[in-house]
C-alpha cells in the first residue's frame, strides 16, 4: 500500500469500520449486467477561510465535507447517486441507485490492487494546521497595513485568505485503486481608491498546492496588496476605452485566460464526442497561426491547477493541444476516451464527490516564441495593450469567446500610453488563434487564482502565455 | 405531508440542539441553518438516457458570537459528533476575528412572528421512466422542428424537494418545506458552416406548472435555428432592446449596487443616490415575498427577519436600499429583510409585447444573449459581449453575433425608454424587456 493509499485509508475509511473488502463488495454491485465500468469516489475536504475588512478580522469559518459518489456507466448512459454517509449499508445503496440505469442485476467480483506509487507533484500536508491561527490573523493585517500604506487614495481593503486539505480515494472496476491528499492555499486582496468623486476598485491574489508559508515566502501576500493598490490607481486615470476592431497585445501570464476561453474549453473531450464543439473533427488541421503551442500541463509541480491523479485514478499528463498551430488532441477523461476509443489524458475532474467527472483543464498555456515583448507593442501603430483581465465565458459551438480587461492602455505609434477602462473582448477562438502574429519569449503562469465552471462545477485551474500580439480583435469599449 | 412534518420536527430540534450545544460551549448568541434536499436530475441525449442523478444534500451552518465577535462553520454531517465538533470550530474562530460594532444577530423585535403557508412544496411524484420519458418528448419536439437542427446537448428534467429550518437564540426558530421543479432542452443547428446552440427551459414550484415537453423543446429548436448565419455588424452607437431574460441580468445589476454590503464599502455607483431618480418617472420595482408558489417566496430572511412587501424604486425615484443587519447597522440603518437577498422582485411592465418594441425601437439591436462579466458595480461600467438581431424599420432584418455592447448602468438605467408586458416568469427577479436609448455596440 503506498503512504497516500494509507492516508485515504485512514481518513476515509477507518473511522466508519470500512475496509478493503467492503469496497470490493461495492464494486461487485457494479460490475455485469451490461455496466461497462463504475468507480467510487470517496472524499473528505476541510476548508477554511478569513476575511478582514475596515482593518478588523471580520470573519472566520471552517467546512467539513464528506462522502463518497459511485457512478456506473453501460454504453453513452452514466447512473450516479452519492452519500455524506460513509457507511456500508448507505454505500451499497448508492451503489445500487447508479447501477439502475441497466435492467439487469450484478454479479460479479472485482478486486482492486493499488498501482505503482503515483509520482506526487505537491506534499500530502495539511495547510490548514501551516500556520496558527493568531499567525493568520497576522497575516491579513500585515496585508491591510501593506495596502494601505501605498497611498492615502485607498479606502477600503478587504483581504480574503483560504486553505483546503481534501483527501480523495477512488476505486474503479478497471481494477484502479487510487488517492490523493491536495493542499491548496489562497490569498486575494481588493482595494477601493477615491479621488474626488471618482472611486475605483483593484485585485491582486494569488495560491498553489502549498502551505501557509507559500504566501509568507518572498512577501507574496504583501505584493498582492501593492499590486492591487497599483491597479486600482491606473484605474483612475483610465479614460474610456476604444470601441472596434483592432490589434490587441496581451501581456505575459494572467491574460492566458484567452486560451482557456477560446481553445481550451472547445477541446474538451465530451464535446468533442458528441460534435457540439467548433474544434470537433479537426485534428491534424491548422487551427491557429504557425506561432502556437498550446499545452495543458497537470504535471507542473505545486500549482493551483496542478493533479497528481485526476479524479478518476489516472496520473495528470503534460498534453500537446496545438502544435505549430495544428490541432493535436483533446483532453480526456476515461468516459469519453473510451467512447472515442483513445486514452484518457487525466483530465477527469469533478467538483466533489456529489457531481460527476467530466474532461477539465488543469494548467493551460502557451509555448515562448522569439519576439522581445518591447518589439511587439513597437509593431502596433493604433491598438490595444492588455495585462490584466477577471473572467472570460465560450460558447464552444459557434466558437465566440468573451474575456474582460481590468487593466488596459492605449498603444500609439509604437507606445504604451493611456490607461483605459475595463471592456470586454470578443473573438471567435479559431479565427482569433490564426490572427496572433507574434508571440513574445517570456512565458509566465498566473499567481494562482483561476476557477473554471462548467455545467455547474467549479474546479482550480492555471493559465499562462507569453507577450502575444492578435492582429484584429474587438474590444468593447464606448470611445470612438 | 405528515412525514415532511415528522422531518421538519426534527431539523428543528437538531436547530435547537445545536444553539444549546453553541451556548454550552460559551458564546452569547448564535444562529444556524440546516437544510436537506433530494431529487433526480437527468439528461436525455439523441434520444437515450445519459445521465441519471439521483441527488440528496445535507447541510448545516452555524455562527456565533462572543460578545462582538463572531465565527462560523459548516459541515454536511448532521450527525451528533460532526455538529458538535462544527460548533467547536466556529466557537474556535470567534476567539480570533475581532470585536465588531456592528455584528451579531438582527435585532429580536424583527424576527418574523406572522408565518403563512406559501404553498411552496409539490414534490413531483414519478418515476425514472417517466423523467426520462418527459425529456425524450422535449428533446424530440427539438430536433423534429427543423431539418437544420442536426445535433443535440440533449433535454434534462430536474426535481428537488427538501427542507430548511432556520434558529437563532432569540427563541426564533423556524422552516418550511418547498419544492422546484424544471425541464429543459439544448440543441444545436447547422447551416452550411454556421453551428449554433440554443437553449430553453422551464421552471417551477409544481410540475403542473411547467411549460409542455413539446413546447420547451420547439422553443429551444426556434431560438437555434434563428441564431444561424449571424454575422457581425458596424461599430457604433444605437437604441438596444434587452429581450425580457437578459433584462432580469440589468435588474440584478442594479440590485448588486443597492445591496448593502457594496454600499457600505463604497463599491456602488449608486451610493448616497436615496431619494434621487435613478430610473425615468414611470419605473416601479418592488418585492412581493408572500407570493404563493413564487420561486422567490419567503416569510423570513435568512437572519429570521420579517421579509416585507417594499418598493426599490417608485416613480423613478430610489426609496429604499436591500440590507441585512450586519450593512443597515454600518449605515445607521434597519434590515430590510434582505439577508440573503430579494424575495420575487418585479418591475412595473408597460403595455407593450416585443412586436410593440421592436416597433418603438424602429433601428437598433435587439440583444438575446449576453456574455461575460463585463459589469463593474463600483463604477457602473458596463461592456459584455452580445448576440441577437438587428431590426429596422422595427422588423427582424437578421441574427448578429461576435459583438458586444457598452455604456454606464447609470445612464443606461436613466435611458431607459419602455419596459414590456412580455414578463419573464422563470426567475425570482421578474420583469419584461427593456428598451434603452442609446448604447455603443462594436462589431467590424
Amino acid at each position: 500500500m503506498s503512504d497516500l493509499i494509507q492516508i485515504a485509508h485512514e481518513t476515509l475509511l477507518a473511522p466508519t469500520g470500512l475496509g478493503e473488502s467492503d469496497l470490493d463488495r461495492m464494486l461487485g454491485e457494479l460490475v455485469g449486467g451490461g455496466i461497462d465500468a463504475a468507480d467510487i469516489y470517496f472524499q473528505s475536504s476541510r476548508l477554511e477561510s478569513w476575511m478582514l475588512e475596515d482593518g478588523i478580522i471580520k470573519e472566520g469559518s471552517h467546512s467539513i465535507e464528506q462522502g463518497a459518489g459511485i457512478r456506473a456507466i453501460s454504453g453513452e448512459k452514466t447512473g450516479f447517486a452519492y452519500s455524506d454517509e460513509l457507511h456500508l449499508t448507505p454505500l451499497i445503496d448508492a451503489a445500487r441507485a447508479a447501477r439502475a440505469i441497466t435492467r439487469s442485476g450484478g454479479a460479479g467480483t472485482v478486486k482492486v490492487a493499488g498501482l505503482t506509487p503515483v509520482r506526487q507533484l505537491y506534499q500530502p500536508i495539511n495547510p490548514l494546521i501551516s500556520l496558527t491561527e493568531s499567525e493568520k490573523v497576522e497575516l491579513l493585517r500585515r496585508v491591510d497595513a501593506e495596502a494601505r500604506k501605498q497611498d492615502s487614495r485607498v479606502k477600503q481593503v478587504m483581504v480574503s485568505l483560504v486553505g483546503a486539505h481534501d483527501v480523495m480515494m477512488v476505486a474503479a472496476t478497471d481494477g484502479t485503486l487510487s488517492a490523493d491528499v491536495r493542499p491548496l492555499v489562497r490569498l486575494n486582496v481588493h482595494v477601493i481608491v477615491e479621488q474626488g468623486e471618482r472611486r475605483e476598485q483593484g485585485s491582486s491574489g494569488g495560491g498553489a498546492r502549498e502551505s501557509f508559508q507559500f504566501l509568507l515566502d518572498e512577501e507574496r501576500a504583501l505584493g498582492f496588496a501593492r499590486e492591487a493598490v497599483r491597479q486600482a490607481l491606473v484605474n483612475l486615470e483610465a479614460v474610456d476605452a476604444p470601441a472596434g476592431t483592432m490589434p490587441v497585445v496581451l501581456g505575459p501570464g494572467w491574460p492566458g485566460v484567452l486560451l482557456h476561453e477560446a481553445v481550451g474549453h472547445g477541446l474538451e473531450g465530451d464535446f468533442n464526442r458528441k460534435g457540439t464543439s467548433a474544434f470537433s473533427g479537426r485534428i491534424g488541421e491548422k487551427v491557429a497561426s504557425s506561432s502556437c503551442t498550446v499545452v495543458d500541463d497537470g504535471t507542473l509541480p505545486g500549482r493551483r491547477g496542478s493533479l497528481s491523479v485526476d479524479d478518476e485514478g489516472t496520473e495528470s499528463q503534460n498534453t500537446v493541444l496545438i502544435e505549430d498551430g495544428v490541432l493535436k488532441g483533446y483532453l480526456q477523461d476515461k468516459h469519453n476516451a473510451r467512447l472515442m476509443g483513445v486514452e484518457s489524458t487525466g483530465n477527469g475532474r469533478r467538483e466533489s464527490y456529489a457531481h460527476l467527472p467530466l474532461p477539465r483543464m488543469t494548467n493551460t498555456y502557451m509555448l515562448p516564441g522569439s519576439y522581445d515583448p518591447q518589439e511587439i507593442i513597437a509593431s502596433v501603430d493604433k491598438g490595444l495593450y492588455a495585462v490584466n483581465f477577471g473572467g472570460g465565458q465560450v460558447d464552444i459551438t459557434s466558437g465566440r469567446f468573451v474575456f474582460s480587461a481590468s487593466e488596459a492602455y492605449l498603444i500609439e505609434n509604437g507606445k504604451v500610453t493611456t490607461p483605459v477602462k475595463g471592456a470586454t473582448l470578443i473573438g471567435n477562438g479559431p479565427e482569433a488563434m490564426l490572427q496572433i502574429s507574434m508571440v513574445g519569449n517570456d512565458l509566465a503562469l498566473d499567481q494562482g487564482v483561476g476557477v473554471c465552471g462548467k455545467e455547474g462545477q467549479s474546479v482550480p485551474v492555471g493559465v499562462g502565455q507569453p507577450t502575444l500580439r492578435i492582429d484584429e480583435l474587438t474590444v468593447g469599449g464606448t470611445g470612438v | 405531508m405528515n412525514d415532511i412534518k415528522e422531518r421538519q420536527a426534527r431539523l428543528q430540534q437538531l436547530v435547537a440542539d445545536i444553539l444549546q450545544e453553541a451556548k454550552a460551549q460559551g458564546a452569547s448568541a448564535a444562529e444556524a441553518g440546516v437544510s436537506s434536499d433530494a431529487g433526480l436530475s437527468l439528461n436525455v441525449r439523441m434520444g437515450e438516457p445519459e445521465t441519471i442523478e439521483h441527488t440528496r444534500d445535507s447541510g448545516l451552518g452555524v455562527t456565533v458570537y462572543f460578545g462582538q465577535r463572531k465565527g462560523s462553520a459548516n459541515t454536511s454531517d448532521l450527525s451528533p459528533e460532526a455538529v458538535r465538533e462544527t460548533v467547536r470550530a466556529a466557537c474556535n474562530f470567534a476567539r480570533y476575528t475581532s470585536e465588531d460594532d456592528c455584528s451579531g444577530l438582527a435585532d429580536a423585535d424583527l424576527m418574523a412572528t406572522d408565518l403563512p403557508d406559501l404553498d411552496l412544496y409539490h414534490p413531483w411524484d414519478q418515476s425514472v421512466d417517466e423523467a426520462i420519458e418527459l425529456a425524450q418528448t422535449c428533446e424530440a419536439a427539438a430536433r423534429d422542428q427543423d431539418s437544420r437542427i442536426v445535433n443535440s446537448e440533449g433535454a434534462g428534467v430536474d426535481s428537488h424537494a427538501g427542507l430548511h429550518v432556520y434558529g437563532n437564540s432569540h427563541g426564533f426558530i423556524s422552516g418550511y418545506p418547498s419544492s422546484r421543479h424544471s425541464m429543459s432542452c439544448a440543441v444545436v443547428g447547422q447551416d452550411g458552416d454556421s453551428m449554433q446552440r440554443d437553449y430553453w427551459y422551464s421552471q417551477s414550484r409544481r410540475h403542473e406548472d411547467l411549460e409542455t415537453p413539446e413546447m420547451v423543446g420547439r422553443i429551444a429548436a426556434e431560438r437555434t435555428v434563428s441564431r444561424l448565419g449571424a454575422r457581425r455588424i458596424a461599430t457604433g452607437e444605437a437604441p438596444v432592446l434587452f429581450q425580457a431574460d437578459v433584462a432580469v441580468g440589468l435588474l440584478r445589476s442594479f440590485l448588486g449596487a443597492i445591496r448593502g454590503s457594496a454600499l457600505y464599502r463604497k463599491a456602488s455607483f449608486l451610493l448616497d443616490h436615496l431619494d434621487q431618480r435613478v430610473f425615468p418617472e414611470f419605473v416601479r420595482i418592488h418585492e412581493m415575498p408572500y407570493l404563493p408558489r413564487g420561486l422567490g417566496s419567503a416569510a423570513f430572511d435568512s437572519e429570521g427577519v420579517a421579509t416585507r412587501e417594499q418598493d426599490f424604486v417608485s416613480d423613478g425615484i430610489l426609496r429604499g436600499y436591500l440590507l441585512d443587519s450586519y450593512a443597515a447597522r454600518k449605515m445607521d440603518m434597519q434590515s430590510t429583510g434582505n439577508a440573503g437577498g430579494v424575495h420575487n422582485l418585479r418591475t412595473t411592465s408597460g403595455s407593450l409585447d416585443r412586436q410593440g418594441l421592436l416597433k418603438k425601437m424602429g433601428r437598433g439591436l435587439l440583444v438575446t444573449e449576453l456574455m461575460g462579466q463585463g459589469v463593474n458595480t463600483v463604477t457602473g461600467d458596463y461592456s459584455r459581449g452580445a448576440a441577437g438581431f438587428w431590426v429596422e424599420g422595427g422588423e427582424i432584418q437578421y441574427p448578429v453575433e461576435e459583438i458586444t455592447i457598452a455604456g454606464n448602468l447609470k445612464e443606461m438605467m436613466l435611458g431607459l425608454q419602455e419596459i414590456g408586458c412580455d414578463v419573464e416568469t422563470r426567475t425570482s427577479v421578474q420583469t419584461g424587456s427593456w428598451l434603452i436609448d442609446h448604447m455603443m455596440i462594436a462589431g467590424q
